[in-house]
């Protein structure tokens, strides 16, 4: 945190004009009742204490429909199309934050996805240290996403009449080059920041009774649960708990041509394992008919295949599916249920046992 | 695999496919047709027995489709059996030689070969599951000194949905391949077994020890013919089945989310896996 820089909220209005001149600007916008994060020119535009956005900023790295190749149907034209604009995310939440990081475990490892990697490459992170719950729903202190991950370029902790800015990496500490309004930190700050942080834990709570490292155990002891089938019932398999996930990344490829019959594109488009017909096959198979097993299946991948494979669990806790589903279905509920049901089941067996 | 991926990061796109012509086109049945493709400028597909392609037709759409030809009999060209079931495949089967399409690959696995050296084999494949079988098929008997016995059991529907007929025969012909061909329902003209698959392993003695089986087709077929292979049947060793699991390999590289089991990415780790590999792997074969 040494080395730290400070500006104050009324030089904001200036430093993001400064920034717009190089960048295209994506900040938290209010949308009727809600917010979403969408290009912004004016600091008035936007507003930085906002409850989490609607949909989570995968929006900027795997838009919700993404043009992959353009072709031409009869001269043979085939290019990749990639995303190359500069672009500044102002006010990204520490949980997005993680978000990307799981992201980037599924475009850039193995195969890498030039499309992902260059709208990755070309954006900037100004993410905001988040000092109160924006969610009835959000569980990040149980995911341990409430601390920034070494993601961002720059981090803004709000002080009251300043923001403190913490330097993740050149391209950030350049964003600093060439406007005067910012200083660098001082006794007074670093003390007035140790106090704002210290304080912001308790504001939190804990929503889960297990354990997040225990979380993989108990799925695995559970894939023959009840539960599944009794969510199953309730589920309406509408998808909306994956579409604003911020670390669900699942897509379907499309082809469209134009009105002109020759030129057309493929593009790719968010798609659901939550939806019928997901894990269909031409032959007319479908691995996962029922919306119990679809509905498993996402909890598995999120919290224990994943964790299997890359260490990262795919859920932040942002509380975003838990606030989409009609059918009340969240996260809390289904991981506080199984753990319920392993404590009773193991109190159970032990009065059941001869001492 | 290695050239397969050299090839893809030189790419601008791991989306983008190579335009490679059609050189020739061959009904099989009614419903599947075999095309014989040459990538641009005389490359190599240079794949593996049991791996795929991504097919495309811009305009159209993309779909996964396994390689018939073995790497031994293929040179700068490749084949695919395509049976029409959808928007894809129906224009698929419009196109003629000279035509182009859009390849990707190749993508997965593919079976271990190296490993089968030494070993009798025993090939089950069931309906459009020669297709991928029979890569690995011609390849084995393409190095032929280098296997023990060769038996394979066919299964079909109906006598007009058997596959590479003239292959058949000339399996049928050699002396060092024991062939046996089943259809669930017989024609007029049909003279040979009757029943499904299963009904086949009871007209061959294995050394179950020195065996390798290979098995491609349908997740209920596989339910049966593991039956047959396993402890209860031939007793062959779980590390000693193998399989090639139908997902939607949408991508083809990893990405889509489409086909994966449990933690395990078909496209990538498999679609050839051994039974000891996925048979703890709860949606592997339901």
């Amino acid at each position: 945190m040494k080395n730290s820089m400070v500006i104050s909220k009324t030089s904001m209005k200036a430093w993001i004009e400064h920034l717009g001149k190089d960048f295209r600007l994506i900040g938290p916008k209010p949308f009727q009742d809600r917010y979403v994060f969408g290009e912004f020119h004016d600091a008035a535009e936007i507003d930085l204490n906002y409850p989490a956005a609607m949909l989570p900023l995968k929006k900027i790295l795997l838009p919700q429909r993404e043009d992959l190749i353009a072709f031409g149907k009869t001269n043979g034209k085939a290019e990749p199309v990639l995303e190359n604009r500069p672009t500044i995310v102002l006010g990204a939440h520490t949980c997005d934050l993680h978000a990307i990081a799981s992201l980037d475990h599924a475009f850039l490892e193995g195969y890498i996805d030039q499309h992902y990697r260059s709208r990755r490459e070309h954006t900037l992170w100004i993410s905001l240290e988040c000092l109160e719950p924006c969610s009835e729903h959000a569980f990040c202190k149980d995911m341990g996403t409430l601390v920034t991950p070494d993601k961002f370029d720059l981090h803004l902790t709000d002080l009251g009449d300043d923001y403190v800015i913490d330097i993740g990496s050149e391209r950030g500490a350049a964003l600093l080059h060439g406007f005067d309004a910012v200083r660098e930190a001082g006794e007074d700050d670093y003390r007035q920041f140790d106090q704002v942080m210290s304080q912001k834990w308790s504001c939190f709570p804990y929503r889960l009774e297990v354990d997040f490292t225990d979380i993989p155990r108990l799925l695995a002891t559970n894939y023959r649960s009840v539960l599944w089938d009794e969510l199953g019932e309730r589920c309406l398999g509408c998808g909306a708990c994956t579409l604003v996930c911020p670390t669900c990344f699942c897509f379907n490829v499309i082809d469209e041509v134009d009105f002109s019959l020759h030129e057309g594109k493929r593009y790719r488009t968010w798609d659901s394992c939550q939806l019928n017909e997901f894990a269909l096959v031409a032959g007319g198979h479908d691995f996962r008919p029922s919306r119990a097993e679809r509905l498993r299946h996402r909890f598995f991948h999120k919290y224990k295949n994943q964790v299997a494979t890359s260490g990262l669990a795919a859920c932040v806790g942002c509380g975003r599916c838990a606030e989409a589903c009609i059918a009340n279905i969240t996260p809390m509920e289904v991981l506080n249920s199984l753990h319920r049901r392993r404590v009773a089941s193991a109190r159970h067996k032990q009065e059941a046992s001869p001492q | 695999m290695i050239a397969a991926q050299t090839s893809m990061l030189e790419a601008a796109s791991i989306y983008l496919p190579l335009e490679a012509r059609i050189l020739d086109v061959r009904p099989l049945t009614q419903l599947e047709k075999l095309y014989t493709i040459a990538l641009p400028e005389g490359m190599s597909l240079n794949h593996r027995p049991g791996q795929f392609v991504e097919v495309s037709l811009f305009g159209i759409g993309e779909a996964p489709i396994s390689i018939c030809s073995s790497p031994s009999q293929s040179g700068n060209t490749f084949q695919l059996c395509v049976r029409r079931v959808g928007e894809l495949t129906s224009a698929l089967h419009r196109l003629e030689p000279g035509d182009s399409i859009g390849i990707r690959g190749p993508f997965g696995n593919g079976f271990p070969i190296e490993r089968f050296r030494g070993k009798d084999m025993l090939f089950a494949p069931g309906g459009l599951g020669l297709a991928p079988a029979r890569s690995l098929i011609n390849q084995v008997l393409d190095e032929r000194g280098f296997f023990g016995r060769v038996i394979i059991l066919y299964g079909a529907r109906h006598p007009s949905e058997l596959l590479f007929t003239e292959e058949l025969s000339k399996w049928e012909k050699r002396d060092d391949v024991e062939l046996h061909v089943t259809v669930d329902r017989p024609d007029d003209n049909w003279k040979g077994n009757v029943g499904v698959i299963t009904t086949l392993f009871q007209k061959i003695q294995v050394d179950a020890p020195n065996t390798i089986a290979v098995t491609v087709g349908p997740p209920v077929m596989y339910r049966f013919v593991l039956v047959e292979l396993l402890g209860l049947g031939k007793g062959i060793r779980e590390g000693n089945i193998w399989l090639s699991l139908e997902r939607r390999m949408k991508c083809g590289v990893g990405k889509c989310g489409h086909c994966q089991m449990n933690h395990i990415y078909t496209c990538l780790d498999g679609p050839c896996f051994s039974y000891a590999q996925i048979r703890h792997v709860e949606e592997a074969l339901s």
